[in-house]
Formats: C-alpha cells, structure tokens, sequence
C-alpha cells in the first residue's frame, strides 16, 4: 500500500499546474445553466484549451493515476468542468474506443476530444429508466439505414448536441429474444429529420435535460456501433465508466465546500450547535475516506489495466448520499438564509437530489451490489 | 500511488487468518484468555510486528500491524491484544506472548483479573457486568484517561464488519422463506449491500490511515470503523431473524464487541469534535 506518487506523477502534476495557473486567470466566468448555447460554447472552448496543451486525452488512454491526478488538481485550481462534453468524453468517447471500428474511432473520438462535437445520451425512456432493458423506441433496417422511431427522457444537453449515443430495441421481445438481447447501440446525429427535442425544466430550475422524440430517423447502419442486437453488452461498458468514474473529481470539490461551510459556521454563531458542529466533522472524515476509496479504486483499475470494475456502485452509493448531507448541513448553518436561491450552497442543493437518481438510482445500485459483488440470486 | 495490498502484505493476512482459523471456542473462551495461542500468536510475530529488528521484532510498519489485527476482529480473538501489542518493548515478555498486558482507556480497563501487568492507575477499580461476555470489564474513578491503539481498535472493527456482512450474505443465501431463500428479496438484499458498502468505506479510512499515519485520519477511520462494525453487526442480526437474537448465534458477539472497542481507543464524539475543530 503506497499513497505517495512517482516522480512521473509528481512531474505531470507540476505541469499541470503551471499551465493552469497561466490560462484560468484569464478565462472569463461560466454562463448560467439558463444559456445552454453559451454554456456548449464554453465548455468546447476549455476542451479545446485542454486539447492545445495535450490534456484532451486525459479522460481515456492516461493512466488512471495521472487522471486522479488531473481531476485533483483542476479541482483545486478552480477549473471548469466537463460540462457540456460530459457524455462524450466519459460516456460515448471510451465506448466508442473499445468498442468501435477504427473507422468509428477514427470519425468520432477526434472532434470530441477537440470539444467540436458534443454528445448527449439517449438511454432512457419515460417507461424504461431503472429498468434499462425494457425499452422500446424501436429500428428496422431499411437498406443501408435503421429507421428509428420512439422517445427518450432525462437527456442531459440534447439541445447542443451535435450527436446521440442511443439504445434501440432492433428485435421485438419474445420467448426466444428475452428484453436484454436485441437492443443496438447506434451514434445518431443530431440533425437527421424527424428528431423533435423538448426542453424540461429541473426543480432546480435550470433546463439541463430535455425529452427527445424520434418520428422515423434515419441513421446509417454504419453508425451501429458492436453487433446487431448486442447493444446491451456494449451498454454495459458504457455504464460502468459512468459509474467508475464521473464522480471521482466531484470528492474534491466536497472537502472544499465543508471547509467553507465550517468557516461560515464559526462567523454566524452556529459553531455553538454541539449536534451540528459534530457532523461536520463526521463528514470530514466521510469525505476524506471517499478519497482514499477513490484512490483505492484507481490503484486497482491500473493494476488490471481494464474497464473500472463495479466497485465503482459502492462508491456512487456512498458518495451520493454523503453529497446531499453536506448540503444539508449547509442548510442548517444557513438557517434562514438556506431558503434564498441567491446562495450557491442552495441551488447545489436542489441539484445534490438528482444525485441518488442520475446514473442509477441508490436502490439499483443496491441490486448491483448485491447481486453481483455479494453474489446474492436475482429475484423480485 | 499504488494503494492496494502487496504479495508480502496478502500472505500476512492469510498466515494470520490461518492462525485463528478454529482455534478457539467463542462459548469457552469466556472469561479467560487462552495462553497457549496467545503464546504462539507471540512466535509467530504478532506482538512484534512493528518493533524494530534490533530489538528482536519483525521490523513491519503499521499497515502490516492493521491487517494483522483486522484479522484478529474477523476471529473475535478474546483478550487485551491491542494493549499487549503496544507494550512490547515496554513490558517483558508482551512482545512474545508470554505476558497478556492492559491498560486503562477511558474510564475501563479490559480484562484487569487476568492480566500479567497494566499500564496506567488501577486503584479503586470496579468489575463491571461486561455486556461482552468475552471481555470482562472494570471501570476506573477519576477523570478518563486518554486511549491508545485507535487504529489497531479500527483495524478490529474493520474486521468484524467484514465477517458480519459475510456471515449475512451466507444466511441469505441459503435460509429460504415463501420459496426462495431470502437473499433474493430486495429487502434483504439492500441492507446486505449497506453492509458491504460500510465495511469498504471503512477500509479505505483505516488502510490509507494506517499508511499516512495522519493523526486526523486516524480519528476518521475509527469514527468510520466504530460505526460500520456496530451497524454491520445490527444488519446482520436483522437478516438472520429469530435465530440472531438467540444466544447460540454468534451475531451477538460481534455486536457487544463492537460496543466495546467503540468506547476504546477514541469516543465516536472525542473524534468528531476533534475533527471538527481541524476543518
């Protein structure tokens, strides 16, 4: 067990930060989560800066270690975000590179990592969200096309996305196609006639998800990416570097917000609270554990060298509900103030519910981890 | 950075694991600490481990030292062996198990009647009714003296969170109820998966504390292992149903020592102040 880094890491971290020292002063302040033309715009413009300085890659073929490592440090510097490139640098970028053709590879991972095209997700369905395999949005082939028609819901960015990672069902279900076969995984653009795409508002206020119809899309049949029918399985790596990962630099983020919540704490009185000063430091050391168990999990996907495990399930877990305690403790210190969405603190958290929700709610993971670590049957 | 196990620190383990693998009746260890195996625990380094070469120990750090006493948790090995590990090199013969050695923590010293020596005032000492029936307890007047061993007491309660949710996982698998065994209800099914996301976070605490030798961390890891052996040990005895609140099962073991090692060591509320304080 060894926490320290080598003097490689030690000098890509130093790097790192010199060069983020010199670009983030002069990078202007993020548009509102109102503005999603704008807030595309700049989050493929930091892409773009990443790329130009050689860390556009740094969220697939990098060692899991110098990911951390990028992911701690953009952090603690203040750095944008993934945002608006979420799905197709964390989702669809690394299925696409393990699934996909060289041509595939060749057409999609490029603009992407260059932040010219932005993906979005359409896995979910208003009857199929938890329950994945039993969608319904449907293709057939017609020549050298799927023709697909059906809905999505909770598509993050649909409407500033250049491309859809989508699932369809390319084989009706029967005794001899159970639900998880005959699903395909197709890369549908999104500016094919016939694709309808409806903003939803989030009880945070902001418009970050939208509903998407499909009325007889056409995509090409050499956008299918693994085998007809086989899409579940491709799915399956999508998820878990979902799952393994997309949080991972968020950790960070927390320990620095419980600092600030302590400190404004201590100014307004509230420190005096026995029950609440306690908690903070229960979740100091909840923050601090996920961490290690960040760094736990990394150090074991380096050493395997493959797609990050399920262990990423127990992390999502736990930080997920760890996430919404810290901002319920930010509340609490608030007092009356918690109910002014003027407060940053406020609107994360509204936003810290979708937490348990998004990317598999707690109770599916709960199953995963059952079912697949734990070894417990399937059942109702 | 390469925080998982190495080949050296796998086979301690399981070298360690095979020790206390049926050695012990939990039934007929009450009351006394059974010298034999204390001894042979002593020759095969465990109360050495982290003492120096020269001075006749094994040389290995604190993490060693961990997955040692994890081990030791997992087995609900009965007597003081946190204090008589921190006495080697202090008191002769704790280093090779020929002296079982305690120490006031807190206000309770564990195990007093059948200690060879004890470390800190023992005067005025009174036996308490242990709830743990394999560790017998006497509390000390005066102020509480600060405890030692906090990660070693972490390292115990990571341990039986572990087996806890293992011995669950098992019942479940194979108890069965309205026709299928009970492990394949949701219901079930989650506490179990709590447990093992108690156990696992609890570990990385206890694992990088024990690499870092961070003084807050240690508090944390404690704080967290406290907390995952307890509840671990309460989910456990919901799963197995009536026959986890019999006395022939062992859940109630692990739970009444999980109680004790919460009060050794640190307090869950020493901890959070102190954490607190540091942010």
């Amino acid at each position: 067990m060894d926490l320290t880094y080598t003097e490689e890491e030690e000098a890509f971290r130093a790097g790192l930060r010199e060069w983020l020292a010199s670009v983030l002063p002069r990078l202007p302040a993020r548009p509102s989560p109102q503005d999603w033309p704008a807030r595309r715009a700049y989050d493929t413009s930091w892409q773009r800066m990443l790329y130009d300085a050689g860390y556009g890659h740094v969220h697939w073929d990098a060692p899991p270690t110098q990911r951390l490592i990028f992911l701690e440090e953009t952090e603690k510097a203040g750095a944008p975000y993934v945002g608006a490139n979420f799905v197709g640098l964390l989702h669809a970028g690394p299925t696409i590179a393990s699934e996909g053709t060289p041509e595939q590879r060749e057409r999609w991972l490029p603009p992407v990592l260059r932040g010219d095209e932005v993906w979005c997700q359409g896995f979910s369905e208003p009857d199929a969200g938890s329950d994945l395999a039993s969608l319904r949005t449907r293709a057939w082939r017609d020549g050298d096309h799927y023709v697909v028609s059906g809905s999505k819901i909770w598509t993050s960015h649909a409407e500033v996305a250049d491309w859809c990672e989508l699932l369809v069902r390319t084989a009706p279900v029967s005794e001899a196609v159970p639900k998880h076969r005959g699903i395909t995984w197709l890369a549908m653009p999104m500016d094919a006639p016939g694709i309808t795409v409806r903003p939803l508002r989030t009880l945070a206020g902001s418009t970050e998800f939208a509903e998407v119809f499909l009325d007889e899309v056409r995509v090409p049949a050499a956008n299918r990416v693994g085998a007809e029918n086989d899409g579940w399985r491709v799915t399956m790596v999508t998820l878990s570097y979902e799952r393994g990962t997309a949080f991972v630099g968020e950790v960070v983020a927390c320990r620095r917000v419980l600092g600030e919540i302590a400190r404004e704490a201590r100014a307004n009185g509230r420190w005096d609270d026995v029950a609440l000063r306690r908690r903070l430091g229960r979740l100091g050391a909840e923050f601090t554990a996920l961490w290690r168990l960040t760094q736990w999990n990394v150090s074991e996907a380096q050493r395997t060298g493959g797609v990050p495990g399920v262990g990423g399930s127990v992390f999502k877990l736990r930080y997920s509900h760890a996430r919404q305690e810290l901002y319920d403790a930010a509340a609490e210190v608030l007092g009356a103030d918690a109910l002014d969405l003027g407060h940053a603190w406020n609107l994360d958290r509204l936003s810290s519910l979708s937490y348990t929700i998004a990317a598999g709610t707690s109770q599916i993971q709960q199953n995963i981890v059952a079912e697949r670590i734990l070894g417990l049957p399937k059942g109702r | 950075m390469d925080f998982q196990l190495t080949d050296e620190q796998r086979a301690l383990r399981s070298g360690m694991r095979d020790i206390l693998a049926g050695r012990f009746s939990l039934r007929d260890a009450v009351d006394r600490v059974d010298r034999a195996l204390w001894k042979e625990l002593g020759e095969a380094g465990f109360f050495s481990l982290a003492l120096p070469e020269e001075r006749g120990g094994v040389g290995l750090g604190l993490p060693e030292a961990v997955l040692a006493f994890e081990e030791a948790g997992r087995a609900l090995l009965p007597g003081p062996a946190v204090a008589s590990f921190l006495a080697a090199g202090e008191v002769e013969g704790a280093w090779s198990g020929d002296a079982v050695v305690t120490a006031v923590d807190g206000t309770l010293v564990p195990w007093l009647a059948e200690a060879d020596a004890v470390q800190g005032d023992v005067s005025g000492a009174v036996a308490l009714r242990s709830v743990d029936p394999l560790t017998p307890l006497h509390r000390v007047p005066g102020p509480p003296r600060p405890g030692r061993g906090a990660l070693l007491y972490a390292a115990e309660q990571l341990g039986s969170a572990a087996r806890t949710c293992e011995m669950a996982v098992r019942y479940a698998g194979d108890r069965e109820q309205f026709g299928q065994p009970i492990g394949a209800f949701q219901a079930v099914k989650h506490l179990c998966a709590r447990m093992l996301v108690r156990a696992e976070v609890a570990r990385a605490a206890v694992y990088a504390a024990a690499v870092t030798r961070d003084t807050r961390e240690i508090r944390g890891a404690k704080l967290l292992a406290d907390d995952a052996a307890v509840r671990n040990a309460r989910d456990c005895l919901q799963v197995h149903g009536g026959m986890g609140f019999t006395w022939e099962s062992e859940v109630h073991l692990h739970l009444k020592r999980a109680w004790v090692r919460a009060e050794l060591g640190q307090r869950a509320d020493e901890a959070q102040e102190a954490l607190a304080a540091a942010l």
